[in-house]
């Protein structure tokens, strides 16, 4: 299983984590996450399933680099952090 | 009377009452994060908040009790971009507008006779529509297929926006919208078909032989005279303009001391001769005049204006009065602005004279009679 963490800032919206979900490829793990999250989907990606902007994807401690597509394979005891980017005021 | 406005601010949600005391605020709604849209829906009471994380994206909440309890609801969303939609460039910058909600910038109830129904204005300049208190949303294509489209760019944030929803009061399948910049539009089957209505506004931002382009010009916020809904007022980025035609035409309106250059209007709801504006000194200067912080009223149709100064402060004041930042209540009586320095000051008398909350708010974005 893929083990799926959120930031602590979106606590306060009802988001705790973390989750237990089958590997894929990341857009797999990020859909099987909202099936069982639906709410979450629209934080972390926008009306078009991209990733936002401001958000920042780890696997394993690497950070993403495709945000649109999320073919990156994630294997089994994977870890994926979801964060804020820093960014703003 | 209305006895209650909210304040949509960069760090929260407040409330305003008046109490026996005087305007009061409670603690925020939603705190630290960015209201930049409220609506109170005179139809059945709901309150609505757009609800803007920096990193998470615009969400929208509902109130059924006066902002007791929240509830998320749909967000408006673009439908997935079909494989033939044209890529549009942002014309003055060269850079692709996104096919995305970055912002919900503006949110209208529509007609007594239209139960549930919303309108929301977003950047990068889609409408969107719902028939069912926000449950669900969908993009208004009539608008967002206008091929005109491809001349709009950003005033105020880096993509075009919708700020202003215009439901005509004797009949809501008649609305306009403002948009930076690109015009003020208008619809008289509901939102199926639109037509620039701009005429008579001119852009001195770009070229002179294109000052006069419809699809170009930045309508920093259009407000409408309930009372005689043909009457609307234009806070345009090159001065006021003022149409009693609905929109067909529109005139200039001689600037106002200290300055023509602003970005919020409000028209009086029931004087079609009536509207104020919270001038800054110019746009490269977007602060008052000598640090002076007055608003602007005319009461015959833009003929002339008086410069409100009664409580206001008129020494080292530095504040800002975004597009949305002006509302009067239903008797034009009762007035509150708020600024981008966290000024928020009340008036009992249509401007006459004004009242500082004693508070140091954030950034205010938008300000809401109940």
């Amino acid at each position: 299983m893929v083990t799926v963490h959120v930031t602590q800032h979106l606590r306060r919206e009802g988001f705790e984590g973390p989750w237990q979900v089958a590997p894929g490829s990341l857009r797999q793990v990020l859909d099987a996450l909202f099936q069982s999250e639906p709410r979450l989907r629209s934080y972390v990606v926008d009306d078009q399933g991209r990733i936002r902007k401001h958000v920042a994807v780890f696997l394993d401690g690497e950070a993403l680099t495709d945000r649109e597509h999320q073919q990156v394979p994630v294997p089994g005891g994977s870890e994926v952090h979801l964060l804020q980017a820093l960014s703003g005021g | 009377m209305q006895h209650r406005f909210l304040l949509g601010t960069r760090k929260g949600l407040f409330v305003v009452e008046r109490t026996v005391h005087g305007w009061r605020s409670l603690p925020p709604h939603f705190p630290g994060l960015q209201i930049p849209a409220v609506l109170t829906d005179p139809r059945d009471g709901a309150w609505y908040a757009v609800v803007h994380h920096g990193h998470f994206g615009t969400k929208l909440h509902r109130s059924a009790d006066s902002g007791r309890t929240w509830k998320e609801i749909a967000a408006p969303a673009f439908p997935p971009k079909p494989a033939d939609a044209p890529e549009i460039r942002c014309p003055m910058r060269g850079v692709t507008i996104p096919w995305s909600v970055e912002l919900a910038w503006c949110l209208e109830a529509g007609g007594d006779d239209q139960p549930g129904r919303l309108w929301c204005g977003t950047v990068p300049g889609g409408l969107f529509k719902s028939d069912n208190h926000g449950d669900s949303w969908s993009l208004v294509t009539g608008l967002w297929n206008r091929p005109e489209r491809a001349k709009w760019f950003g005033g105020g944030y880096d993509y075009p926006g919708i700020h202003s929803i215009l439901v005509d009061p004797r009949d809501p399948t008649r609305l306009g919208v403002g948009v930076s910049c690109g015009g003020y539009w208008v619809s008289e089957d509901d939102g199926a078909t639109w037509a620039n209505r701009s005429d008579g506004m001119r852009a001195a931002y770009l070229p002179p032989d294109q000052a006069d382009d419809p699809d170009t010009q930045d309508p920093h916020r259009i407000s409408r005279c309930l009372a005689e809904p043909d009457v609307l007022w234009c806070q345009h980025h090159n001065g006021i303009f003022r149409s009693t035609d609905d929109g067909r035409s529109w005139k200039a309106v001689p600037p106002p001391e200290p300055s023509g250059f602003g970005f919020a209007v409000a028209a009086h709801p029931i004087d079609p001769q009536t509207a104020l504006f919270a001038p800054a000194e110019a746009d490269v200067c977007r602060i008052p005049k000598a640090g002076r912080f007055v608003l602007t009223r005319t009461r015959d149709g833009g003929k002339g204006f008086e410069t409100l100064t009664r409580g206001l402060p008129l020494d080292e004041a530095y504040d800002l009065v975004y597009r949305h930042g002006i509302d009067t209540d239903a008797t034009g009586n009762r007035v509150a602005v708020g600024s981008t320095s966290g000024g928020v000051w009340v008036s009992e008398d249509g401007g006459d004279g004004w009242m500082p909350l004693p508070v140091r708010f954030p950034p205010v974005l938008t300000v809401r009679f109940v």
